[in-house]
């Protein structure tokens, strides 16, 4: 038990819990603006690529993050012109989306960098790490939360700013109004088609910072299919939380904390396909659970 | 006013013209980032979707075809009834493992042997839609996510079980022993075209009439429309989802099974992920509408792209990614001309307009 709960374990959480943390915030103001974007996979996998691709080019890893803002924006303009102004099914667009953020990274490695599978190249910057000297003498926080990318404290802060905001900002009132009823926040004279077009704007930002995460900041390197199923566990994280931030918080540390402690006792011998299956198990167990409680409280079922 | 009705006539033409355009700038586009001969791919992208030696490629676009119209079978006969199952890849994965593993078993027996591992193929895909199924009923999971989650442990578990149980360990690749030759499907007399679009065709048919000849097709298909009308008539709705998903699944399975038996003969780790088979039938499914008339030619249309791309690559060195992307962007301009499927999930039933 010893050898999991090393240094490496505890500083491996927060570098595992932020891509997805960024995607699901994302994906929560969606929820509450009545978006169903189940896309996230597809976002973070365009913003990974893209933050390889700026990082690389520009040989500086802030313009890579920028560059990654871009890849999720891209799609968030493809999203909001098939279903804001085209009126489709935000499922079938998030498929899509998905598909498309695939075939268009695997397109783009292979043609532009003329390689498939991994590109990884000294070229490629990596996001500096932040020391805080305030936690230099804490034992645990230390570990935690010291050393960290500047988007894992990113993240922490827009978890706080985005409960203020949805709950107490004017903008974000809208935003819950859209969700709730369209048609109400049209009568007091605000289009709400504009309102989602910014909710899907911001998803498309924070996404894109997701990918830059996973790509330039963890590894420094882009693989086929980076994202490989954390987007979906983010989906199933803001279905579970109700778009609220403050428990998606916790819960995707939860996740993030089973898998980095998939990675660990991977060196216990347990085969790898079992051990990376570890972080799926759990999120598809705590769905169960927190369903399975509606299901009692509503005692109401749907089929 | 005249303006107007003028714009009313042509506004559907010029989305068609405006779709297309986009279509095209797009590839122009790509190709471009390649560094790619025009010419050449295009000639490379017909010659290999539908052409070639003895046209050996159009039997190969045949064979793609198959699997891409069974898994959009699939979907469609799950989605029909208000059923999001877009674990198809998982049922997909567990049914092809399942058919190889049989297939070894009883290798013996020849004809038989094919029979009973299709099946065992079948059941595995039925039973792992089931299972979404009971946590869509007994523990409240919606279907979306439930299924959906489901495709990792499948993907996870198979690529382990060929990874070290059953593993082919003289073939240095993560993949199951390769079947004996009775086992195989066999060809088509002079072609390189296996049995299993004949076999897709049987199911497409069975489909056909369960869909327009049944009881259950008639109350599959009512309960897409409107859920509270199927329950408020006192129908068994939990009857008729689990033998919906139980369908839908077990033709997954079938098109893993044929995968297996037809075309690699073994189950190699990730072949049935990669090509994106389960999600390209989806996207085909909803690209005519949910109209199962027209599904050979939605699968036809998506296998050339396939088989095409293939060919690009062979010859002008362009990614074959370029048809996964092609996929996507038709199925984002037809996106608005479906009708929602969200009414469908959110049992409102169908809107008017």
């Amino acid at each position: 038990m010893i050898e999991i709960f090393d240094p490496e374990f505890f500083s491996s959480i927060a570098r595992l819990t932020t891509p997805i943390l960024l995607a699901a915030l994302g994906g929560s103001i969606c929820h509450r603006a009545g978006i169903f974007n189940i896309g996230l996979e597809g976002f973070i996998l365009l913003g990974a690529f893209m933050a390889v691709l700026g990082s690389f080019f520009a040989n500086n890893a802030f313009l890579g993050a920028l560059s990654a803002i871009f890849g999720g924006l891209f799609l968030s303009i493809i999203f909001a012109e098939f279903h804001l102004r085209r009126k489709g099914d935000p499922i079938v667009i998030s498929i899509a989306i998905n598909i498309l953020a695939l075939g268009l990274s695997t397109y783009l490695l292979r043609s532009i960098f003329k390689v498939s599978g991994v590109f990884s190249h000294p070229e490629i910057k990596k996001l500096p790490q932040i020391q805080l000297p305030i936690f230099n003498n804490i034992p645990i926080l230390d570990l935690l939360i010291n050393n960290q990318s500047i988007l894992f404290y990113l993240s922490i802060v827009i978890v706080f700013i985005l409960h203020y905001f949805l709950k107490y900002h004017k903008f974000g009132l809208w935003i819950r109004v859209v969700g709730e009823n369209p048609e109400v926040l049209r009568s007091s004279g605000v289009n709400p088609v504009k309102i989602k077009f910014l909710v899907l704007l911001l998803c498309g930002i924070l996404c894109g910072l997701a990918g830059a995460q996973l790509s330039i900041s963890n590894v420094g390197l882009f693989v086929e299919n980076m994202s490989a199923g954390r987007g979906w566990i983010a989906v199933v994280a803001v279905l579970l939380c109700g778009g609220r931030p403050i428990p998606l918080f916790f819960l995707i540390v939860l996740f993030g904390l089973v898998d980095s402690l998939s990675l660990r006792i991977q060196g216990l011998g347990l085969p790898q396909q079992i051990t990376e299956l570890l972080p799926y198990i759990v999120c598809l167990v705590v769905l169960i659970i927190v369903s399975y409680k509606k299901l009692r409280t509503l005692s109401r079922t749907i089929y | 006013m005249q303006s107007k009705s003028f714009l009313k006539i042509f506004r559907p033409t010029i989305e068609i013209f405006y779709a297309f355009f986009s279509i095209f700038i797009l590839i122009f586009l790509l190709l471009y980032l390649a560094d790619a001969n025009f010419s050449l791919a295009f000639k490379g992208f017909v010659n290999s979707s539908v052409g070639g030696r003895n046209n050996a490629y159009l039997f190969s676009t045949f064979s793609k075809m198959a699997l891409i119209s069974g898994m959009a079978i699939a979907a469609l006969v799950a989605f029909r009834g208000g059923l999001f199952n877009i674990g198809g890849e998982g049922q997909l994965v567990v049914g092809g493992f399942a058919c190889a593993f049989t297939g070894l078993l009883v290798s013996d027996f020849g004809f038989i042997g094919i029979i009973i591992s299709i099946i065992s193929g079948m059941l595995a895909g039925a039973t792992w839609a089931l299972i979404s199924g009971f946590l869509t009923i007994y523990m409240g999971v919606p279907l979306l996510v439930g299924s959906l989650l489901l495709n990792y442990p499948a993907r996870f578990i198979t690529s382990y079980l060929v990874n070290h149980p059953f593993r082919d360990i003289q073939s240095g690749l993560p993949q199951t022993f390769l079947l004996p030759k009775n086992v195989w499907l066999p060809y088509f007399p002079n072609t390189r075209l296996d049995l299993g679009i004949l076999i897709i065709f049987l199911v497409y048919v069975i489909c056909l009439i369960i869909f327009y000849n049944t009881k259950h097709g008639y109350y599959s298909k009512n309960m897409g429309h409107s859920l509270s009308y199927v329950k408020l008539s006192g129908l068994p709705t939990k009857k008729i989802v689990f033998k919906t998903l139980a369908l839908s699944g077990a033709i997954a399975g079938i098109v893993g099974s044929i995968a297996v038996l037809g075309i690699h003969h073994r189950f190699t780790d990730g072949m049935l992920v990669q090509p994106l088979y389960a999600w390209t039938g989806i996207i085909a499914a909803l690209l005519v509408n949910l109209n199962l008339w027209f599904i050979p030619l939605a699968g036809f249309f998506f296998a050339a792209i396939y088989t095409g791309a293939a060919g690009m690559e062979r010859i002008a060195q362009v990614p074959k990614e370029i048809a996964t992307v092609i996929q996507a962007v038709i199925i984002l301009f037809v996106v608005g001309k479906l009708g929602s499927l969200s009414n469908l999930s959110s049992n409102k039933g169908v809107k008017d307009d």
